[in-house]
């Protein structure tokens, strides 16, 4: 069963979520990778104001290609998240609840998820130009000379994605592979 | 000998780029197909389901598969009788790979310093160019566009002769197994054993590039590559990390002579999108 969310995600129903739940979103992101991430925690070591909320809000990992005449989106998946790792657990604590994403975290992000009650989804990695299509607008709401890696607001439709970490700790990169590993280790 | 314009050159890099990161190969789809067929895991039918459907979506909105449209590695190997006539050869394969990723909306995705200012070059040059030679009037392009999803986790192992067999199928699984969900399984595998500290990493590269399906012609090797891709395999890592049966579409391996005193291994990874292509000129 697909469980169909709505963004901003109330902080009870992140909660709720489990590990290899499969969901979809809809409503609105924002987008952040390596460069954003690095500007956000530098605005807010110098006590300044970010340019997006964080409170409740969702980042989805990802730096769009292009988007051609009548699109408004090019294509669109996650990037890896373990780059974002070191600038999350500060991004955690000031609010954010949900992060779309691919690849495990560290454990210092996954113990800032536990302390939030946030949850980790994952999109899956390459689906680009077929995830496009559950995005409906993309805006440029800051560092719009970072070019792919601007921080746009986008409006997500039906956007197909899984827990992998959720907020007990618990990752779906542990229990999945385990359930089909026939190595000796 | 043969006169060939650069603008021949130009235009080839171009069309390939613009081909290889809007449609999957024939042979990657089919692995693709073939390891949804397989698959058990309803988690990994799920991404295996998603990244097939993708083809078509790519297909029908002109969008490339991918949203890393990668760094543009290009392979010439020129004939010896022929000279490039026109202009610089290195400017028309960059000039090639400015027109396609500005003509194809695709993302341009290089920085000039790595370290300090990381400042988007805006036409994804420069591209790699691996330049090399061989006897006659052809001009042979093989391009590939690498996301660096896969490339970070790419590595290479200097090991000593002793390390045998085992040593490299170690190698191969440990890159794999700590590479996990990262590089978007079910991934290519390009081993490069032999050269030095340079040329295993480019056997390597290049070995991705090799038709899944086709195994090296040196029996030894081949079984190398076999029992290699059973190992990952069994893995559990699966389609998109998040466990399955198929954690590798294939592995491909290349050897070259090296040193009395070394076994370099060099393990490229490289996503389910393995997107390259050939084209004479």
């Amino acid at each position: 069963m697909i469980r169909e969310l709505t963004l901003p995600l109330a902080r009870d129903e992140a909660a709720s979520l489990r590990a290899g739940d499969l969901v979809t979103l809809t409503g609105p992101v924002y987008t952040a990778r390596d460069a954003a991430h690095k500007r956000l925690i530098a605005l807010m070591e110098e006590g300044k104001e970010l340019p997006l909320p964080l409170l409740n809000q969702t980042l989805y990992y990802v730096g769009p290609s292009p988007a051609p005449p009548g699109l408004p989106i090019g294509s669109a998946g996650p990037t890896t998240s373990y780059r974002m790792d070191s600038y999350t657990p500060a991004l955690l604590d000031a609010g954010l609840v949900g992060m779309i994403g691919k690849g495990a975290r560290s454990p210092a992000v996954v113990e800032a998820m536990i302390r939030n009650r946030a949850v980790y989804f994952g999109a899956i990695g390459g689906a680009a130009a077929l995830l496009a299509r559950s995005i409906q607008s993309a805006e440029v709401i800051a560092f719009p000379d970072l070019g792919t890696e601007a921080i746009r607001l986008l409006t997500l439709s039906r956007f197909p994605a899984i827990v992998l970490i959720d907020s007990l700790g618990s990752s779906l990169y542990k229990t999945g592979p385990a359930q089909y590993r026939s190595e000796e280790l | 000998m043969r006169e060939l314009p650069v603008s021949a050159v130009r235009d080839a890099v171009r069309r390939l780029f613009l081909d290889i990161n809007r449609k999957i190969g024939p042979d990657v789809e089919a692995a693709m197909r073939s390891a949804l067929e397989k698959e058990i895991s309803p988690a990994a039918r799920y991404a295996l389901t998603q990244l097939t459907d993708n083809y078509a979506a790519a297909e029908e909105t002109g969008l490339p598969l991918c949203q890393d449209t990668g760094m543009a590695i290009c392979f010439l190997t020129v004939g010896q009788d022929v000279h490039f006539t026109g202009g610089d050869l290195n400017e028309a394969v960059q000039q090639g790979v400015r027109e396609a990723y500005e003509e194809g909306y695709f993302r341009k995705s290089i920085v000039e310093d790595p370290l300090f200012e990381r400042k988007n070059t805006g036409d994804n040059c420069p591209a790699v160019l691996h330049l090399s030679m061989e006897p006659g009037e052809s001009v042979r392009l093989m391009g590939i566009a690498k996301g660096f999803g896969s490339e970070n986790m790419s590595r290479i192992f200097m090991l000593p002769p002793a390390a045998g067999e085992e040593g490299v199928l170690n190698a191969i699984v440990i890159a794999v197994r700590e590479a996990g969900p990262n590089p978007c399984p079910p991934i290519v595998v390009g081993v490069g054993i032999g050269g030095d500290f340079e040329i295993a990493p480019l056997l390597a590269k290049r070995a991705t590039a090799r038709p899944l399906g086709v195994h090296h012609p040196d029996p030894r090797y081949a079984a190398l590559e076999q029992t290699a891709l059973d190992r990952i395999n069994r893995t559990g890592i699966g389609a998109a990390g998040i466990g399955g049966l198929t954690t590798a579409l294939w592995v491909s391996a290349e050897y070259a002579p090296t040193h009395i005193a070394g076994m370099p291994v060099a393990v490229c990874i490289c996503c389910h999108a393995s997107r390259h292509g050939e084209i004479a000129i």
